[in-house]
């Protein structure tokens, strides 16, 4: 008998060993690291949501909740939308072309909207996801979380946790912690005043 | 006969004591790690802090189990567990008030240990390793932390959740899918409640447990160091014991029981006359359950995570991300790991350094306590300004660190550690 070891055919052995028991891991590892994704029952709750904005006097807003997040629709004042092109100097992403929102917003300019009267967007903030306020009055000291919005405030949203403020539509001012515009999540109209969120199409009723 | 094996070692004799060393180590163990472990006889009040962070370790362990047999980790009925623990329950409210009470204390006690290190030099060589274990020991228990705020699910739970988890997304690419894998959910849902339930009582203690022992390992590996900085094990006696190291057991063992009675009794006097101690330890907002749709007033975190917290909060974002603050904050906790090579002085403790370092270590405790009143305040005011400044003196203290101590003047070391008998 031979007492020599073939140290070349034994470190090839235990490397091919370790190499096929690690990607035995890998493929192991899949199922757990794949239980943390939303399951299907998270998933068939993400379902479209359908708000009836007509109640919605002008100037006023409301939440609605689509996949647990807070939606805005807010009923703009005319004088507000005749505005809303004024002030594009001051923000950080006038043409939202960073900013994540459908593409057939895109085309409305500064109103951000299919219907300018109902903006529609996500009431999340888009620094650290905190719910931003609606500060409306327009070139008004406006008190909201203790802090001062100034006299120039051309009315929007503010948000409460690290100060961000948008605009009217959602469009974030320059040298705020949020660095885009407000989401706008994909929403359609079924009839003037009844808007289907989380769909692009909605058949008209 | 012939020795039999287990009559070889004849100090080993009959006793159930010698039965058991002959099959495990036990006397070997307590002698090498308590009763001869040798440590310097100049131990000071800042070397309390080791044994208290373990003992609130202890605490931690034994009340959080008591209070899983109560809590129910689902979104429906957490915040209501909660209530049920403390008005319900017998004694519920005086053991969950020592876990969040144990939550702020754990996290005194281990600023004040690592302020030590910084003093007296305890993470230079041979020590690095020591103060590595005990880095990622910190990283963790801002970790059990952070989940465990959670679990109560009120409206601060809820949405010091969706801040923190949100840090992730604004990470290129992968930002958006591994924000939905943390959450489970297309937001912080009843998945993310139990998720980290489940990180919080047992994933992360049992990671915990394994990197004390290693912290322990180490240090006793190397032998611990001391006010003056100073190698003890240079001169020993005719039995190899260091000259100027006393036994770990009873010298220090009885010293840090005289630790315990004074942590104690603060503790005690926290959890039985100001357990939330000024919405600091327990924050209003916390008291309503969780709600999705509206966003505390001003949300700031726990007190031990607001320095980090202002940080972030200091760097604006800038081409179009605002993924700097989040790196900001994420290098502020990594460079801790640097700092034994950082640190280039030719001796460990303060006693012996110059000027440079005083100062030095002095702006950097300053800024850091500013950093955590800027990260419970609004960012209004004077604030932002401050935390800008702030966040550049602590980075100062540690990125200048190879410069100052290498130019700042010393004095002389002495050969034996200082302090009468």
């Amino acid at each position: 008998m031979n007492d020599e070891v073939d140290h070349s055919r034994r470190r090839l052995l235990t490397a091919a060993t370790v190499g096929t028991g690690a990607i035995g891991v890998a493929f192991a590892a899949v199922p757990f690291l794949s239980s943390w994704q939303p399951s299907a029952r998270a998933k068939a709750l993400g379902a479209p949501v359908e708000v009836d904005a007509s109640k919605l006097e002008a100037g006023q807003m409301l939440k609605v909740v689509w996949r647990g997040q807070a939606v805005f629709v807010v009923r703009r004042v005319k004088s507000s939308l005749d505005q809303l092109g004024n002030h594009d100097a001051m923000l950080a992403d006038p043409q939202s072309d960073d900013s994540a929102q459908p593409d057939y917003i895109k085309s409305s300019g500064p109103a951000r909207a299919r219907n300018p009267e109902y903006w529609v967007g996500l009431a999340v903030c888009t620094h650290l996801g905190c719910s931003p306020l609606g500060a409306f009055e327009a070139n008004n000291s406006f008190q909201v979380a203790g802090a001062d919005l100034g006299a120039n405030w051309p009315g929007g949203f503010y948000c409460p946790c690290h100060g961000s403020k948008y605009d009217l539509s959602g469009r974030v001012f320059k040298s705020m912690p949020a660095p885009k515009n407000l989401a706008i999540p994909p929403y359609a109209f079924a009839s003037d005043a009844r808007i289907v969120i989380g769909v692009d199409d909605a058949p008209k009723v | 006969m012939a020795a039999a094996p287990e009559s070889a070692d004849s100090s080993k004799g009959g006793s159930f004591l010698g039965w058991i060393d002959q099959r495990f180590p036990l006397t070997s163990l307590w002698k090498s790690h308590v009763a001869e472990y040798y440590a310097p006889k100049n131990f000071n009040f800042w070397y309390y802090f080791g044994s208290l962070a373990l003992l609130i370790l202890v605490n931690q362990l034994v009340t959080g189990i008591f209070l899983t047999m109560n809590y129910k980790p689902s979104s429906a009925e957490a915040f209501a567990s909660i209530e049920y623990i403390m008005r319900d329950v017998n004694w519920g409210w005086l053991i969950r008030y020592l876990h969040s009470t144990g939550a702020s204390a754990f996290f005194i006690v281990v600023y004040l240990h690592m302020f030590r290190a910084l003093l007296y030099g305890s993470h230079r060589k041979p020590r690095e390793l020591v103060w590595i274990f005990g880095c990622l020991i910190f990283l963790l228990l801002m970790a059990e932390g952070f989940m465990g705020y959670v679990l109560p699910w009120g409206n601060m739970s809820y949405w010091g959740a969706q801040v923190i988890v949100s840090l992730f997304g604004s990470l290129p690419y992968i930002g958006g899918t591994l924000v939905e894998w943390i959450r489970g959910d297309y937001y912080i849902a009843d998945a993310t409640l139990n998720r980290f339930f489940a990180l919080h009582v047992a994933a992360l203690p049992l990671a915990l447990i394994f990197l004390v022992v290693a912290h322990v390992m180490a240090l006793h590996e190397v032998g611990s160091n001391n006010p003056d900085g100073i190698e003890i094990k240079k001169y020993k006696d005719a039995q190899g014991h260091p000259l100027d190291g006393i036994p770990f057991h009873p010298y220090y063992t009885v010293k840090d029981l005289v630790g315990v009675a004074g942590f104690l009794l603060l503790f005690c006097g926290v959890i039985f006359f100001a357990p939330s101690f000024g919405g600091l330890f327990l924050e209003a907002p916390n008291f309503e359950p969780a709600n999705a749709l509206q966003t505390p007033p001003h949300i700031a975190p726990v007190w031990y995570f607001t320095p980090f917290y202002a940080m972030l909060r200091a760097v604006p974002s800038f081409a179009g991300t605002q993924v700097w603050g989040v790196l900001v904050m994420g290098a502020s906790i990594v460079v801790l790991f640097f700092v034994p090579w950082l640190d280039r002085s030719p001796v460990r403790s303060i006693r012996y350094r110059g000027p440079i370092y005083k100062v030095m270590l002095a702006v950097f405790v300053l800024s850091f306590i500013a950093l955590g009143v800027c990260g419970l305040k609004p960012p209004s005011g004077i604030y932002p300004t401050l935390a800008k400044v702030c966040t550049i003196l602590y980075f100062a203290f540690f990125l200048l660190m190879p410069w100052y101590t290498k130019f700042d003047s010393v004095k002389p070391v002495p050969e034996r550690v200082t302090g009468h008998a």
